[in-house]
């Protein structure tokens, strides 16, 4: 056997040091303490400096964009309509003017993704959904209600008592301008205490209807009730308010 | 011919067997193909509308599976001896190589077979592997995991993947500006002048064991 390593062909023993493994094993523990902590640094950066700063650590501050259908339905402002039917008492279909003419909400807050990624003070404004469903009348059967998407596909689900928490809104600008067609413009929902997904994107229509119809996502393995704590029941005793 | 000094005629010596070649190169292309999916991921605003999107996650995820295996599957089996010697090689450092790194080159040494710069490309590239892989998978599999560890496991992904990025232009760099050592790659073998300009000490090591014939390489004997 050829004496080819290292160490054999050497006169005298020289000493050496595992510094791959050392490097190795030190990086890995890096890894570990990043997923362990790295929320946490995050979370610090992006309250202290603001998202400014918080965007300059990789993964921070930065959407990523989903779509189901691989496409972003491109719908012009003045085509926008908002169906709302079911168990209403009086059906109505909202134009972008006619969203813009109800009560205007604002209101800073994160986007948190299932996925991990969060992006912080994100500014949102909008209608309440409360309030659209105020205007339509919500009959006494109604339970749940069940929303639709430009793109033909997804489709998202809040039970009545979720649909009138203050911070549910169909947000017609986001981040400081018109909502972008990426981020599901002109009128996107935003579900503040859930994971993103409930935060249906290209809102075409809302049905009342009398019992909760699993969504997209929700078909595909994701809770019915995203709550941001974790929770998976229709209501959240303790849910965690940014 | 006999086997003295004064018959080393345009010898040459084999610095990577063919495992090594493939293994690099399956590396390679399984990164290559990561790094390209992983743009339009990353920076999927900016591209706008990414066709198919889905498409490029699953070839992103598969590769990412695929990562490891070039290198187990070398290092592992009959085939993997060499491979292994210089899995050795690059995992122990002499006080000279980790004094030559760092004094960033500065220093004299005689290189081993991979100089200490070298060393460290592919100590991090096998890090890399081990982190991006973990991170990975908790982002696929996120279920199984709490919310901060997911945000976590993100924010290690991402900033790995920065590094791996500079790593590896850094790498590619190195490979075009240094032809002998490019070449190495593709067909294996090295001139005994770039062995002595680029890897003195493996060379000085060649000749001491140089009473073996399985070491001692020409054109026409191509043994390893």
């Amino acid at each position: 056997m050829a004496p080819l390593t290292h160490e054999a062909t050497e006169s005298e023993p020289v000493k050496r040091t595992a510094v791959g493994r050392r490097t190795i094993l030190g990086l890995s523990a890096l890894g570990a303490l990043g997923i362990a902590f790295g929320s946490s640094v995050q979370n610090f950066f992006g309250s202290a400096f603001g998202s400014g700063l918080g965007g300059l650590l990789p993964g921070g501050d930065r959407f990523r964009i989903y779509s189901i259908t691989g496409t972003y339905p491109k719908i012009a402002d003045r085509d926008y309509r908002l169906k709302v039917s079911g168990l209403v008492e009086r059906p109505k279909t909202f134009t972008l003017a006619d969203l813009k003419a109800l009560p205007v909400t604002s209101f800073t807050k994160p986007f948190q993704c299932v996925t991990g990624w969060r992006v912080p003070n994100v500014a949102w404004e909008g209608v309440r959904l409360s309030d659209i469903l105020d205007t339509v009348g919500v009959r006494p059967e109604a339970v749940a209600l069940t929303f639709e998407s430009y793109d033909r596909l997804d489709t998202e689900s809040l039970t009545i008592d979720q649909a009138h928490l203050p911070d549910v809104i169909v947000a017609y600008r986001m981040l400081g301008a018109p909502v972008t067609t990426e981020h599901g413009g002109p009128v996107r929902l935003y579900v503040a205490q859930m994971f993103g997904y409930k935060s249906l994107k290209w809102l075409s229509a809302i049905r009342v209807v009398n019992a909760v119809r699993a969504g997209f996502w929700e078909q595909n393995g994701y809770p019915v009730n995203g709550w941001l704590d974790g929770s998976t029941g229709p209501t959240n005793p303790d849910p965690r308010l940014d | 011919m006999t086997i003295t000094d004064t018959t080393r005629v345009a010898t040459r010596i084999l610095r990577f067997d063919r495992v090594q070649r493939a293994a690099h190169w399956a590396n390679a292309a399984l990164f290559g193909v990561l790094m390209f999916t992983a743009i339009p991921l990353y920076f999927g605003s900016l591209f706008g509308v990414v066709l198919a999107r889905h498409v490029v996650e699953m070839i992103h995820l598969w590769s990412g599976l695929a990562l490891p295996l070039p290198i187990i599957v070398s290092l592992l089996g009959p085939w993997g001896r060499q491979m292994r010697r210089d899995v050795r090689r690059i995992n122990y450092w002499t006080r000279y190589e980790i004094h030559w790194l760092r004094t960033l080159g500065k220093s004299r040494l005689e290189a081993d077979k991979f100089n200490p710069g070298q060393k460290l490309n592919a100590i991090f590239i096998g890090a890399a592997i081990i982190v991006m892989l973990a991170t990975g998978a908790m982002l696929q599999w996120f279920r199984f995991f709490p919310v901060p560890w997911r945000q976590g496991a993100t924010f290690v992904h991402d900033t790995f993947s920065y590094v791996i990025f500079a790593v590896v232009i850094g790498h590619v760099f190195m490979a075009l500006t240094h032809p002998g050592s490019l070449r190495s790659m593709f067909t294996g073998w090295v001139s005994e002048k770039w062995a002595a300009t680029q890897a003195a000490g493996w060379l000085k090591e060649k000749r001491l064991a140089e009473d073996s014939p399985d070491v001692r390489c020409t054109p026409r004997g191509d043994r390893r």
